[in-house]
């Protein structure tokens, strides 16, 4: 299972295995990371599952559709590198995959 | 120790749990669920998870660990059966019982049953579990005939799903529009189109007599006449599971009746959370709100209640439905007699519906409209006054609405 690697925004690391095909946002909440609400469970519906991606890797990932673009354009503390982890699928490519968490999601 | 129940295993008693462990509480949390399931979302259920693509293990809004941490007692597969409020016991369907300090109401719904004959015939469905969808997904078999019965979100989605894997699909709805009770006309024609053009069929006031078959479904009985049916899915509403706390003499009024802290009315240790809640809108009135955000927004708050540190709640509900690639993003509430703004064009399957109530957005509805959806949701949170003009120019960006 690829190992993806969340930062909180207090610099706390955790690295936790993810199965394919998941997303980044369902890694998070499987495993208990605070910092990610994620209140609608994974249908871009609510941007509560706001991540910085680490630069070295923001190029590897599928560009974003435009739901994920319009609902990101209105999140708190948005930066180029944001994206919602909901929307992130879990590949091999992304063994090592790192971001950061936002100080809120609200 | 201190000891409080939970009653429910939903997505409100999932954050209430998460939210006493957050604001410190470090008493003793029993969770009592009448599924065998942990607290599960449900609506994925009606849409990936019945597709397929969504496996089991995926729905679960936290892992067993959580529990295991948060030193919560699981008592699942047990139902509770009464309140006994003077001795603070609820009694349990396995005949055990709990003492609580303080109680936390979160039952939820169930689905309404169809009152008609035949409705006991195998093959007539609902959908609100797991064990539901595992029942209905096996019997989705290309080719068979699926009798919808109400047009809601649950029908909609589910008639969605199944034209998708190759059934027939007919929708019978009794009201003259689909959603009638969630959505504005503009959306009930748009997703009929939509759902047309998919290839579902329509019986619009159209109520359903009965069913027939040999112990299995054959036809369903609608408008007079019959038509045939492999399997039915009943979607026809809800109600909530309020009738422990009605017979505990707590006020209840289609739901339980909280105040704005989320706390019983009658009872200083009893509160309650999410679908099951009769409670204070914004505007004052008193509604039942069947939502995620409800459920979670309002677990918060009960939970601050149950420590003592009672918070209002005045939350802005919003709802999403994922029918086709369509998705449908409402927030706030609309009333009948609200002003009614159409910005952009139902035909390029992207627009917005914005109510407006004394000059204040009240609700909008937003199709495939992302930043509607969002700065209509803000602009209903802040009060904000708006043009009608400037939320009907589409040349005008939401940003600059903002």
């Amino acid at each position: 299972m690829p190992k993806i690697k969340y930062i909180e925004h207090n610099g706390k690391e955790h690295i936790v295995d993810v199965p394919l095909g998941w997303s980044v946002m369902e890694g998070a909440v499987k495993n208990m990371i605070p910092g990610i609400d994620a209140d609608c469970g994974g249908a871009c519906a609510c941007a509560t599952c706001h991540v910085y991606v680490d630069p070295a890797w923001a190029a590897k990932l599928p560009p974003k559709e435009d739901m994920e673009e319009t609902m990101l354009d209105f999140a708190q503390d948005l930066e180029a590198n944001s994206r919602l982890s909901c929307q992130i699928k879990v590949t091999k490519e992304l063994d090592g995959f790192t971001v950061r968490l936002p100080k809120s999601q609200h | 120790m201190e000891k409080f129940v939970i009653v429910g295993a939903g997505q409100a008693a999932a954050q209430a749990i998460a939210s006493l462990r957050a604001e410190g509480y470090s008493g003793a949390i029993t969770l009592v669920g009448d599924e065998l399931y942990p607290p599960y979302q449900r609506p994925p259920l009606s849409k990936a998870y019945l597709l397929g693509k969504l496996e089991r293990d995926r729905l679960f809004l936290k892992p067993d660990q959580f529990y295991t941490e948060a030193g919560v007692e699981l008592r699942l597969g047990v139902q509770a059966t009464a309140i006994d409020r003077p001795a603070r016991r609820l009694q349990l369907s396995d005949s055990s019982s709990l003492r609580y300090d303080k109680l936390l109401l979160a039952t939820g719904t169930r689905v309404r049953r169809i009152r008609v004959p035949g409705a006991e015939l195998a093959g007539v469905h609902y959908l609100r579990s797991i064990a539901d969808v595992d029942l209905l997904r096996p019997a989705l078999v290309p080719g068979k005939k699926l009798a919808v019965i109400g047009g809601g979100y649950i029908g909609l989605e589910v008639a969605a799903v199944a034209v998708k894997l190759g059934l027939e699909v007919t929708v019978f709805e009794a009201l003259e529009r689909l959603m009638a009770r969630a959505v504005s006309p503009a959306l009930s024609e748009f997703y009929l189109a939509e759902h047309r053009a998919a290839g579902v069929k329509f019986h619009l006031n159209t109520g359903v007599e009965g069913f027939t078959g040999d112990g299995e479904l054959r036809a369903v009985r609608a408008g007079g006449a019959e038509h045939a049916a492999d399997l039915a899915l009943v979607g026809i509403g809800v109600l909530p599971n309020a009738e422990i706390a009605a017979a505990a003499g707590l006020s209840c009024d289609d739901g339980i009746v909280v105040n704005r802290y989320c706390a019983s009315v009658d009872d200083p240790e009893i509160f309650a959370a999410g679908d099951c809640t009769r409670h204070h809108g914004r505007d004052g009135s008193l509604l039942r709100l069947e939502c995620v955000q409800n459920a979670i927004d309002q677990a918060k708050h009960a939970a601050l209640a149950m420590l003592g540190r009672p918070t209002p709640y005045s939350e802005v509900p919003w709802f999403w439905s994922d029918q086709y690639d369509l998705k449908l993003q409402i927030a706030g509430l609309a009333r009948p007699g609200d002003d009614l703004v159409l910005r952009g064009n139902p035909a390029a399957r992207k627009f917005a519906v914005f109510h407006l109530r004394k000059g204040l957005v009240a609700a909008v509805e937003a199709v495939n409209a992302a930043p509607e959806y969002i700065v209509g949701r803000k602009l209903i949170t802040d009060a904000t006054p708006v043009s009608v003009e400037r939320l009907a120019d589409t040349a005008i960006s939401m940003k600059q609405i903002a």
